[in-house]
């Protein structure tokens, strides 16, 4: 089997997939890459499923060396990939020779690479998926990020002939962005007029303090007075939760699955992989849009992304 | 039964609007419903006190249709019977270093360590759900008379297997992770196993009992 090793892991290195859905129950929330579109558009550039285990790094790559070569492809943001000294090109599958080495720098626009390589990495599967659980220390590469010295495992890849890249129309229309729409949360209506029109004409900036769990915004502070006690209920995935102190937090990946604070609006599904990409001191902005226009872009990002003679030149 | 849209891909359903045992009754038979008959679009559901949260694929189906055949769930789910409750028994080392805010939480009710102890295992306490981290079962109700709110500020790292206190609930923390409830001991039971068939060591409905157990006691069980 080939493997692939990792000389130096870079700042936060995980394996991931499209994460574990429906475990809600036991308290186990999906994880999975912070941004599944470009896991995805990586998976099917080299002909994998596209819910097959990758790479993320985070802000800084690691570098990684292919013992037995591999044909790969690096997705999401630029971090200035070279193989064996030579400038990589992004959103293409590219053939690593045996004992090439993969190095990866600091980004160059936003916040998570993403490594695929054809057959997928290969780690025990903790409830049907790959997916590294950082707070738990559940299921990727032992439960953990990527260190020096770690061997990883790569499937059997396809034989098939692999698409040449991923459309520039395509890349446009996916592109990060500073303005997230969102739709009412479920406790909109507890928050003031004054406090809503405030949150959205406030310009955020992502905290430092930010992670795969969720995103703390910088820049105004909401009153929560007078919303009332709350039964703590479950919570999604993009959810915007006003902590006690005032700030906002944007639900991430790894989310904790139920929560007692109020939630003033909520990222649209199609925003979601933004949310992944967004690094700290980034500015953003909140847009209001209604549950029928999340809904139809939903649909027609679904279809977009199983279209291959769309997303593919 | 209220519903109201979490995201444009999640519906909250609420069964009742005080915590106690007539509403999550509610929410544990619709959520067995759920799980004997998934519907199609399913995708998953966070049961909690009150509430389920349903997730669902938007690209077959919206709120409406998902309302109304959560209301059909839940006229079928309100003749089901209650299902009987497993009981589970957690081994408790309280105090010393297991416990670091036992004596502040005696000290703040007017009573002894001991006294503490014993409120905290005298009675059985339901488990509502799972939330905050995998495994992390909220049980209640606390007795009175040593309900405590959370620590001003939140531990980096509470220790797994701290069995801890918050308002009128207790809970015991699987993993490492930080916490801003009050530590008052700790079991050495594992309380989620992963691997091939991972389970939670208490799973919602339950009924859970602590029992006090001597440090030697404790220190064997890790050994074991």
């Amino acid at each position: 089997m080939s493997t692939l090793v990792v000389e130096a892991p870079g700042l936060l290195t995980t394996v991931q997939d499209l994460g574990r859905v429906g475990y809600g129950a036991l308290g186990v929330s999906p994880s999975g890459a912070a941004d599944p579109v470009a896991l995805r558009l990586g998976n099917l550039l080299v002909e994998n499923p596209v819910s097959a285990a990758a790479l993320e790094m985070t802000l800084l790559g690691g570098s990684f060396l292919f013992p037995e070569g591999a044909v790969i492809a690096v997705t999401g943001a630029n971090f200035g990939a070279s193989l064996d000294g030579r400038a990589l090109e992004m959103w293409t599958p590219q053939e690593v020779k045996p004992g090439a080495k993969l190095v990866f720098g600091a980004t160059k626009n936003y916040a998570r690479c993403y490594l695929a390589v054809a057959g997928g990495i290969r780690v025990p599967p903790f409830l049907g998926s790959a997916a590294t659980h950082l707070m738990s220390g559940l299921g990727g590469f032992q439960g953990r990020a990527l260190r020096r010295g770690d061997v990883l495992q790569i499937g059997r890849p396809k034989k098939r002939t692999l698409p040449r890249g991923v459309s520039q129309a395509v890349l446009l229309h996916l592109k990060p962005r500073k303005k997230l729409r969102v739709t009412d949360g479920p406790q909109s209506e507890r928050f003031s007029e004054e406090a809503k029109r405030a949150f959205f004409q406030t310009v955020f900036r992502v905290s430092e303090a930010s992670d795969r769990l969720g995103i703390r915004l910088d820049g105004a502070k909401f009153s929560i007075a007078g919303a009332g006690e709350m039964i703590t209920e479950g919570v999604t995935l993009g959810a915007i939760q006003i902590t006690p102190s005032g700030q906002p937090i944007i639900l991430g990946v790894e989310q904790q699955t139920t929560g007692g604070y109020p939630k003033i609006a909520n990222v649209i599904g199609v925003d979601l992989h933004r949310l992944g990409q967004l690094r700290p001191r980034d500015e953003i902005r909140f847009e209001r849009t209604s549950l029928a226009v999340a809904r139809s872009l939903w649909i027609e990002q679904g279809r977009l992304l199983s279209n291959p003679t769309q997303l593919f030149v | 039964m209220r519903f109201c849209a979490a995201s444009d891909q999640a519906l909250l359903v609420y069964l009742g609007e005080k915590i106690g045992l007539p509403a999550h009754q509610r929410v544990l038979k619709l959520l067995r419903l759920l799980e004997a008959k998934p519907p199609e679009w399913l995708r998953n559901v966070q049961p909690a006190y009150c509430s389920l949260l349903v997730a669902f694929d938007a690209c077959r189906v919206g709120h409406a249709e998902v309302e109304a055949a959560l209301r059909k769930y839940e006229q079928r789910a309100e003749k089901m019977r209650a299902t009987k409750r497993r009981r589970v028994e957690i081994p408790v080392c309280y105090g010393q270093e297991f416990g670091p805010d036992l004596n502040d939480v005696a000290a703040l009710h007017r009573l002894t360590p001991e006294e503490v102890v014993q409120r905290h295992c005298s009675r059985p306490y339901h488990a509502y759900f799972l939330g905050f981290a995998p495994g992390f079962a909220y049980l209640g109700d606390l007795p009175e008379e040593i309900a405590t709110p959370r620590l001003e500020s939140l531990r980096k790292q509470v220790p797994a297997g701290s069995v801890a206190i918050a308002g009128r609930q207790t809970a015991v923390y699987p993993f490492a992770t930080p916490g801003g409830w009050r530590l008052l001991g700790r079991t050495p039971l594992r309380l989620f196993r992963g691997g091939r068939k991972p389970k939670p060591l208490i799973s919602i409905g339950d009924e859970v009992r602590f029992r006090p157990i001597s440090r030697a006691e404790y220190l064997n069980w890790e050994k074991a």
